[in-house]
Formats: C-alpha cells, structure tokens, sequence
C-alpha cells in the first residue's frame, strides 16, 4: 500500500462522505488517480464499508440496549476459536466480536431492544452453544466515545479571530 | 501645560514611534461581524495533545508550583538539547547554552537586548512576523528591511542582504519557514546567505518556531551551517508545532557569553518561564512525536487543498513550503492589500489579513491561515470565488 492509499483510509476514516474532488485536491494527486484508488482499496476490501456514527440516544423512541458480554469458550481442536466464533457472529443481533487475550476468550457486543431481550439470547442461544463455559454480561449505559468519536463534545473554535 | 502634551510627555518617545500593530484593526473589526470565517489566526487549531496537558495537570497536583531555575528546569532544557542534536544536528550544551523563556517573543526580546548598542542596525527579512522591527527598535536598535519578493518565492537573495550591510550592522534576522508568506530556504539556498553573514563577520539571529512545518524540504538549521554555531541564535519555542501557543513556552539557544548575557535579562524581567507550562513542555518533547507528525500531515493537506482551489480561481500563489500560511497575490483584482482584506471581510465575511501588515514585499498579498478545520477552508474558497469574480 501506497503512502497515498493510507491518506486516503485515514481520511474516509473520518469523514466517509468526502468527495472524490477533495481528497483529490487534500492528498496532491488527480481525481482520476483517486478513483482509481478507491476502486483497488474496495475491491481487496480494505474499505470494508462506508458507515456513519449515530449518536442514538438523540433519536426519540430509540431506546435500545447494548451489551458487552465476556465469554469464555473451550477452543477446539483443528480450528481453535474461529468455529465457535463463527457461530456467535452469525446471529444479527451480535454487532462485534472479538477474540482478546486475558481472563476471556471472546467479547461480543450485541443490541437489543430491550435488557430481557439480551438477557434471553445469553442464556437461551449464547450459552447453549457447547463450547461456551460461561458469560458474564455487561450493559452500556452511557457513551463518551465511540470509534474515536467524542460524543457531545465540545469542538467549539476558541482562538481569537485574528493574530500575528 | 495642555492635557495632551502632558500626556505625551509621559509616554517614553521610543514607545511613541512605534506603529500600531495593524493585525488589531482586522481584529477590532472583525469582531464586530456575525457568521465570519477566519483564515487570519497565526496560531494551530488543534488543542494542546491530551498527555502534555495532563502532565502539566499532574505537575501542579504533586506541588511543583515554584519557582525553577531562571534558565528553566534542567530536564526541560536537557530535552531541547536532545531534540535539536536529533531533528537538526545543532549541539547546544543544557547547562550553558539554553534559556526556556516565555514564549519564543520573549526569546527574540532578550536576544535583540542581548547583543545590540545604541544604533546598531539589524537586517531584517521581510514580509516576517509584525514583532521583529519593534523589538529591534525597542531594544535601541535600528531595523533595516530586507525586502523578499514573489520573483524569488519570499527568499532571501544573498546579493541584496550584501547591499543592505553597512559598518553600523550587527545582525541578520531571519525566519524560515516563514510567517506570512510559507516560504522556506532549503540548505543549498541558504549557503550564500551563511557566506555573507559569516564574511561580515554578522551575527544572525534565527527565529526557527515553524521548523517542524516543513512541507518539502528538510528544514536546514541555521546554526548547523559551519561556522555558524558560534554566531548564531536560534530562537525556538512549542507554540506551533506542539499547539501550545496559550502556554507561552519558548527557547534561546546560541553561544555561552551571549546566553549568559540573555539569561542576565531573563532573570530580571521574567524570572523563569511558568513551570507548570515547562513541565508540559517537557512531556511534549518525551512523548509528542506521533501527534506533531499527525498535525503536520493534516497541514499538508490543507495546503495542498488551498494552492489547488486558489490555482482553479486563477489566483497567483506560490507554493507554501512551510509554516502554516498561503499568500496568494491579489494584485490582479486591482485593489491594495488594506482595501482588498476590508472589502473582503465586509462583502464575505472572510477574514484575511493584508500583506503590509507584515512590512515591505507584503503589498500586493493577503495571508490566509489555512490552520481551520477543512469545511471552513471550503466554504471560505466558495467565498473567495465569489468575491473574485465580482471584482475581476
């Protein structure tokens, strides 16, 4: 990867929506010479997709729940810890999974709309699963920050109009 | 005895000459508009990186609120030896040839203090930053101006800094990257500069506060030219390059007997510089690498977007080298630098500031800071086409 592919990932990174023009102008180089870019980076899927960080608790009638759910798994043999994986991950109601070092073999994150919703996919389908040896299940209750993104934050201008 | 002599009898006559500084005027009245988009800030739009402001916070939470050595914390001053042997290969010893002032200003205070006797003359390259002619001419010295041209991209042309020397000059002020025109000198443009200063026997004084800003070039310090050590002060500071510029945290660095000449000032006037602020100076210096080169990646890119638009207006604007300044000729539109910015800010709203501000080479200009978030950058662009297509 090029020093302009990563200028081009760390910008989208921040702003998903910037137009081809810009960052064509930002990083030095044609539009064409971005597209072309852009195109390679999405085909290899190092751009896996083009999402948008909402803060939902501005949302009226949104009152969803988030879970972060610790599990510890017995790995198996051959695949290790990707089969097991792969079974949690397919369920819709799981936004991210993790494998992490430490006390726990995986983390999921899952929403719900409801804590007795979470609650029955723990112990009706996540800890059903044969490997999985136990859970512990922790619910969000505020975000400060999510994907490097302050919520509510204040990015107000404080410099003076004019100086030196 | 009417009011107005007595008045004027109580101002001392140097402070009278002084000229008003005429970034305040575009302060006064930009201030007074709703909805104004400033390219006009000479400072980072970044806050200050959470671990330098966290370490000045721990700093004052285990006490450490007195009083450091005039010359600044040993620590402070054995990090700045690091870093400039390391970025820039300029060896200066902590114990003898490094004072931490308050602010890079105060750094070209004392230095001008330092060296200069009643009418001596100091060189100064100018468009340059609004402070150095008055603090030369605060310090009894005279400032002779070195005017820099767009023909040679803002840099120096070492035939007309020989011209200007007479037997009463004394030194040679320069800045690079420059501020306000984002001029840089690379080591091969600056060889006959060093020559001349070092066949006058000059000495120069380096105000280096946008090293880190340098775009294409790697910045050659001035010092680090042969010879140029023993007759070089290099004026330094965090303002820019940490995004510190509230902190007022600075260096000078030069040779033992016009540092210790430097300190005798700075211990009478300041003391020592604030040491809470050293201290976050001194973590901006251990752990700030990966956050310069983040705010320097994202300045470049600024400056690309700024040339680029300003080029598709059909804007003359030599390329930036450095610093954080674009300084596009408004020559074309048939208005001077003053009326231009005036007319600019109250049509659109857009505050710039007017080249002449920055003293000889500056007409013709405006400077436009391009360290604002990139959607004030394109919405001041549309405003900028706007206005250009008006007045053509």
């Amino acid at each position: 990867m090029n020093e302009k592919e990563l200028e081009i990932l760390h910008l989208l990174e921040q702003n998903a929506r910037m137009d081809i023009k810009t960052i064509a102008k930002l990083i030095d180089q044609t539009e064409e010479e971005v597209e072309m870019m852009l195109k390679k980076l999405e085909e290899n899927k190092v751009i896996v997709t083009y999402a948008t960080v909402v803060d939902w608790s501005k949302v009226n009638n949104h009152d969803g729940v988030t879970a972060m759910i610790d599990v510890k798994v017995t790995p198996q043999r051959g695949v290790g810890f990707d089969e097991v994986a792969e079974r949690i991950h397919r369920f819709p109601e799981v936004k991210a999974l993790y494998l992490v070092s430490g006390t726990y073999d995986l983390q999921v994150v899952i929403e719900g709309k409801t804590m007795s919703e979470i609650a029955s996919f723990v112990s009706g389908k996540l800890s059903a699963l044969d490997s999985v040896i136990s859970t512990t299940t922790h619910f969000r209750l505020k975000t400060y920050k999510h994907d490097g993104v302050v919520f509510g934050d204040d990015d107000e201008d404080h410099r003076m109009m004019v100086s030196p | 005895m009417n009011t107005s002599s007595t008045q004027q009898h109580r101002l001392s006559e140097t402070v009278q000459q002084l000229k008003p500084s005429g970034i305040r005027r575009f302060f006064d009245l930009a201030s007074t508009m709703d909805n104004v988009i400033s390219l006009g800030v000479g400072e980072p739009d970044f806050v200050t990186p959470w671990n330098v402001r966290e370490a000045s916070i721990v700093s004052m939470e285990r006490g450490f609120t007195s009083y450091t050595a005039n010359a600044g914390l040993i620590e402070l001053r054995r990090a700045v030896s690091y870093y400039l042997e390391n970025s820039f290969g300029v060896s200066y010893h902590p114990e003898s040839d490094i004072v931490i002032t308050v602010g890079a200003s105060e750094g070209i205070d004392a230095a001008f203090r330092a060296i200069i006797n009643p009418g001596d003359e100091v060189i100064v390259a100018e468009p340059c930053f609004v402070s150095y002619a008055p603090i030369i001419t605060m310090a009894g010295g005279v400032p002779v101006p070195l005017e820099t041209t767009k023909k040679h991209d803002f840099k120096i042309n070492a035939g007309d800094l020989e011209g200007l020397i007479t037997s009463k000059t004394k030194a040679v002020l320069l800045s690079y990257p420059n501020n306000p025109t984002g001029a840089h000198m690379s080591k091969e443009e600056l060889e006959p500069v060093v020559k001349v200063i070092k066949d006058y026997d000059l000495l120069a004084v380096s105000d280096e506060i946008y090293a880190e800003l340098s775009y294409d070039y790697e910045h050659a310090s001035l010092p680090a030219f042969p010879g140029m050590l023993e007759r070089t002060i290099l004026i330094s500071g965090f303002s820019k390059a940490f995004a510190m510029t509230g902190w007022r945290v600075g260096y000078v660095c030069g040779p033992k007997d016009i540092m210790a000449a430097v300190l005798k000032i700075h211990q009478y006037t300041m003391m020592c510089a604030s040491t809470s602020a050293q201290f976050g100076a001194l973590e901006a210096l251990k752990n700030g690498r990966a956050d310069v080169e983040k705010m320097v990646a994202s300045y470049r890119q600024r400056r690309n977007y700024l040339v680029k638009t300003f080029a598709e207006m059909g804007l003359e604007c030599h390329t930036p080298l450095g610093a954080f300044y674009a300084f596009p000729s408004i020559e074309k539109l048939g208005m001077d630098a003053e009326t231009f910015a005036e007319t600019f800010l109250t049509e659109e709203q857009v505050a710039v500031v007017p080249g002449t501000v920055f003293g000889s080479g500056g007409e013709g200009h405006v400077r436009c800071s391009y360290a604002t978030s990139l959607e004030s950058l394109v919405e001041a662009m549309e405003r900028f086409k706007r206005f250009m297509d008006r007045h053509r």
